[in-house]
């Protein structure tokens, strides 16, 4: 069975990107606009990797990291922040909030895909 | 028949009564429950002035000078009209100063000079001798004539028999026991006798109503009436001229006597005891005013009845006029009415005697032996305790020296004068003190050395012109000294000097001694300077109703109010002395007019105004200048006050400075913080659009690798994404398009291609580039109103467009989701061209429409709702509309969508005209 990954943007052209990107990596891919929307599927079904984005609409990227690792069903998900928010202290925020890694858009593609792929090969340590 | 015993048993018992009454009064003193202490007692007691000159002395006067008698009393009249200029302020020093004597006046005036003080002493002493020996020549001759009753028979020379055989000589041993007895009996440390004032005002009482009876029995008694005895004098030869000016001397002999009685009546050491020493209450001077000029003319009105009585009634001579008071009661044998007049006469006499000895006595022990006896250090009086006895002995010896002074006088002048002359000669000393006192009281420049050189000079010549000549004329000296002058040199003749002849010698002296008095006083104190001591003194003495009339309700009701508002906008500005002033106004509901008196309140609320400013110690100094001082004082003070307040001024200034500073400051703190709200704003902008500009190009790098790292990806595919990449590179130009527009609409480096456009051609360029917009997708309606009349603008079309563009796709991204419909209109409206666009989206609460012009202030938030646009149209919008002269707002509710309206004028007829014209005529 292959690992499936949420995708988590408000630009739709940027999931279109990442969604052919990830397919084309052989993972399972869903797809969400907002931040309510990507807890919605996140509950509906639990993703090995979340590609999530900062500034959306109604829950933005940290508040939904936020979420996600409070709830311990869901402490298995590896999350990749990938915003065009570049300063040291939000990526530290973000790997603060328990994000795995944080990306600053533009981004290269084949560093994403190389990232995902590390993170989803080892267990991910819930601490 | 009057024995001689049964007289002086008369005179004893009636010596007793004094006594009494004397015992009485100082009782009454002790006990606080004064006797003395009334107008009328007070009036009396000044009436010690009517002495046997008076009594004796008025009748012997007017038998030879008829009305030459009454300038004697007059001059009193008139100083007791003018009381209230010099009288009262006199008093008024005296008690102040706690006075004792006019030496003590005199010398305190002027430094408190001992020497002044002597020699004042000496001059009353020796001016007084004369006067003393008249009460007692006086005495003893009216004692003499009445022993003879009913034989009328005038005394003997005194001259001409030997001491132990004189009367007079044991009558000035009598009474000078009996005014020692009186006056220094024990010593009052008030100097204050209150038991003598009473006597005096008994005695005054007795003279006054024997010289009443005496008139009453010879005006109606012994003739019929004022009537009567006057048109007998008229008819009787040698009294006629009586009624004329010339038979009283002439006027030249008026006007001086009255002015002489004038000061003797205030400077004759006994005067000055009684009216202004032995004075407890000043406002017993109100009374006093009309009351003694009263006392004068009742105790005058019978002189000259009795004098043309005598003069009828002993047409033969030989009967001294001095004494028809006595001979005509006794002439018309009415013994007890002659011992009355006795009685009478003797009140009189031993009422001076007994008040000039007190007061000589007074000034000789306090003002010369005393300062002498304490300069000798060897003495060591200084360490006794008790001078006491010492003083009073001093003051029993004057007593007793003064007394046998004037005995010596008599005998040494003998009858060589009437009465009333010997006491002229005491006026005129008396009249010394008068330059010195009124100068001192009025002119502050009057200095010690003046009054020195005033009062020496006019002494001397005092003795020169009427005391050597008494003695020339009494055979004491020889008589050409008198007739050819001093070695024969007729310039120094006493009586003409420098050739002034023609003046009666009492006129002669008063000139002669006043020219020298008055101006080597004026001559020595304008040239001379004053010490410390003297200055404060004659500062005091002047001021003495400025400085005395204390008691704080007094020196408050002094001041006007504008005085007060004066001194208080020097010290707190006029502006605001204005204001505090009309708040006290408020405050106590009333209007206080500039020259209305300043109540306690105005005082003591410019006090604390003052002290406020100057501190509360220098406010009561300040306060005190202005409501007590004297205007030059005044002027002294707001030198210094001027000094002050250019200070004050000065900080004042550097408190606006400050104030000034202040607001800098705070207008800096402002700008700073705007400046920083800015750096923010710019902070933000830069991350906003750095934000911005990475959305696209991560789209277009994305989309780029895909499709160099795919390149066997399905042709419909790599359309897909190429497609993408072109939209989102648009997209990204866009963005920097706005970004320079923006930043160079600020710089006002924009050019704009101004030219009148028909305004629906415009909107239809905006519509077709924005038709892809509502082509997207089928849920988005577009509705249009645009008439085809509408008035040209005068615009730059381009910028124009750029508006539209930028509203209508707002309205798209900002419309319902699934149910989008946008309005757009345009019409002319008041001389403008109204153009709105309308969505039926989520709409703004009016709490954000404002924010929503400014820069990457979309409503909502940042940080939530991701900006669809780029943050900038609406700001570029806003700057385009007002470059045009227009404005732009929006109207919108929550969730009842939103109405962005601008209005622009419409172009004018003659500028630049419809399009078509203008192109045409300028080419």
């Amino acid at each position: 069975m292959s690992q499936s990954i949420l995708i988590v943007d408000d630009e739709a052209y940027i999931v279109t990107s990442l969604e052919y990107l990830m397919k084309s990596g052989g993972f399972e891919v869903e797809l969400a606009y907002d931040g309510e929307e990507a807890l919605a599927k996140v509950a509906e079904n639990i993703p090995d990797l979340i590609i999530l984005d900062v500034m959306m609409p109604k829950l933005d990227g940290f508040e939904v990291c936020e979420k996600i690792r409070a709830n311990p069903l869901w402490g298995s998900v590896r999350i990749i922040m990938l915003t065009a928010k570049d300063r040291e202290s939000e990526r530290k925020r973000g790997l603060d909030l328990g994000a795995d890694d944080y990306m600053t858009k533009p981004f290269s593609t084949r560093d994403l895909l190389e990232r995902v792929k590390k993170l989803l090969s080892v267990e991910r340590i819930v601490g | 028949m009057l024995q001689g015993w049964f007289i002086i048993a008369a005179a004893f018992a009636y010596l007793c009564v004094l006594f009494a009454i004397a015992y009485w009064g100082d009782k009454r003193a002790a006990e606080k429950r004064s006797i003395i202490s009334n107008p009328y007692v007070y009036t009396l007691s000044i009436a010690v002035y009517c002495t046997s000159w008076t009594f004796y002395g008025s009748v012997g006067r007017a038998a030879s000078s008829g009305v030459g008698f009454l300038p004697i009393y007059l001059g009193p009249t008139l100083t007791f009209i003018l009381a209230w200029f010099v009288l009262r302020k006199i008093i008024r020093i005296s008690k102040v100063n706690r006075i004792t004597s006019i030496a003590d006046f005199i010398a305190s005036r002027y430094g408190k000079s001992s020497y002044l003080g002597g020699l004042v002493t000496i001059i009353a002493v020796i001016g007084i001798v004369p006067y003393i020996s008249l009460q007692l020549s006086a005495v003893s001759d009216s004692f003499t004539v009445l022993t003879q009753y009913p034989v009328v028979a005038m005394a003997e020379k005194v001259s001409s028999v030997p001491i132990f055989a004189d009367t007079a000589f044991y009558v000035s041993l009598f009474l000078g026991a009996f005014a020692i007895l009186f006056g220094a009996r024990h010593l009052d440390a008030s100097e204050h006798h209150e038991g003598m004032v009473a006597a005096i005002a008994f005695e005054s009482v007795v003279k006054l109503l024997a010289f009443l009876a005496i008139g009453l029995f010879v005006t109606y008694g012994v003739y019929d009436g004022f009537g009567d005895i006057f048109s007998r004098a008229q008819t009787t030869e040698g009294l006629a001229k009586l009624f004329t000016m010339e038979g009283a001397g002439g006027y030249g002999s008026w006007v001086s006597l009255t002015l002489l009685s004038m000061a003797a009546i205030i400077f004759l050491p006994r005067q000055f005891q009684m009216t202004v020493v032995e004075c407890t209450n000043e406002r017993h001077l109100k009374k006093a005013v009309w009351l003694f000029p009263l006392y004068l003319f009742l105790i005058n009105i019978f002189v000259l009845p009795i004098a043309f009585g005598g003069l009828l009634h002993f047409p033969q001579g030989g009967v001294n006029a001095d004494m028809f008071v006595l001979t005509l009661p006794m002439a018309e044998h009415q013994e007890m009415l002659a011992l009355f007049a006795f009685i009478g006469g003797l009140s009189a006499a031993t009422a001076m005697i007994i008040v000039a000895t007190v007061s000589l006595s007074t000034m000789v022990s306090n003002d010369l032996v005393m300062p002498v006896l304490l300069r000798f250090a060897w003495l060591h009086l200084s360490r006794r305790a008790d001078l006491t006895g010492l003083i009073l002995t001093i003051r029993r010896t004057t007593i007793a020296v003064v007394l046998l002074m004037g005995y010596l006088y008599v005998r040494l002048i003998g009858d060589s004068y009437a009465l009333v002359s010997i006491g002229l000669v005491s006026f005129i000393a008396a009249a010394q003190f008068a330059p010195a006192i009124i100068g001192g009281i009025f002119w502050k420049g009057a200095s010690r050395a003046g009054a020195i050189a005033g009062l020496g000079g006019g002494f001397v010549l005092w003795a020169y012109t009427l005391l050597v000549p008494s003695f020339a004329r009494s055979g004491r000296l020889p008589e050409s000294f008198l007739l050819d002058g001093p070695l024969g040199i007729g310039m120094l003749k006493p009586q003409a000097l420098f050739w002034l002849e023609g003046l009666d010698p009492t006129s002669h002296a008063l000139f002669w001694t006043m020219v020298i008095n008055i101006g080597l006083f004026l001559a020595f104190s304008l040239c001379s300077s004053q010490s410390v001591v003297e200055r404060s003194q004659a500062v005091q003495f002047v001021d003495v109703f400025k400085r005395t009339a204390t008691g704080r309700h007094t020196w408050q009701g002094r001041a006007t109010v504008g005085e007060i508002k004066q001194l208080l906008a020097r010290f707190i500005g006029r502006v605001r002395m204005e204001n505090t002033f009309s708040e006290l106004e408020k405050s106590l509901v009333q209007v206080l007019p500039d020259e209305g008196v300043a109540s306690v309140e105005v005082v003591a609320f410019a006090e604390r105004q003052l002290a406020g400013t100057i501190g509360a110690a220098s406010a009561r100094i300040m306060l005190a200048s202005v409501v007590r001082e004297e205007m030059h004082d005044m002027d002294e003070m707001l030198e210094i006050l001027d000094e002050a307040s250019q200070v004050i001024e000065y900080s004042r200034r550097l408190e606006e400075k400050s104030h000034q500073l202040q607001s800098v400051s705070d207008d800096l703190k402002a700008a700073n913080f705007q400046l920083k709200e800015l750096d923010k704003l710019k902070d933000e902008f830069i991350s906003t659009v750095s934000h911005e500009l990475r959305t696209p190009l991560t789209s277009i790098r994305s989309f780029s690798e895909i499709l160099h790292d795919n390149p066997d990806m399905s042709e419909e595919k790599q359309n897909e994404f190429v497609g993408i990449i072109v939209k989102e590179s648009e997209r990204l130009t866009r963005l920097l398009d706005n970004i320079l527009d923006i930043s160079k609409m600020e710089a006002g480096k924009l050019e704009w291609q101004l030219k009148v456009l028909d305004p629906k051609e415009v909107i239809e360029d905006a519509l077709a580039a924005t038709a892809g917009l509502f082509q997207q997708g089928d849920n988005i309606r577009l509705h249009t109103d645009l008439p085809d009349n509408l008035p040209a603008v005068h615009v730059d079309s381009d910028r124009l467009t750029q508006v539209l563009v930028n509203l209508i796709s707002n309205a798209v991204k900002f419309c319902d989701m699934d149910d989008g419909t946008v309005w757009i209109t345009a019409k002319a409206k008041d001389g403008a061209l109204c153009v709105s666009v309308r969505d039926n989206g989520i709409g703004i609460s009016p709490g954000d429409h404002e924010k929503v012009f400014k820069r990457f202030q979309q409503a909502g938030t940042l940080e939530t709702q991701k900006p669809r646009g780029t943050g900038l149209g609406l700001p570029i919008s806003v700057e385009i509309i007002v470059q045009f002269g227009g404005e732009i707002w929006v109207d919108s509710e929550i969730g009842a969508g939103a109405t962005f309206e601008f209005c622009i004028p419409v172009a004018s007829d003659d500028g630049d005209g419809l399009p078509f014209i203008k192109e045409g005529s300028t080419g």
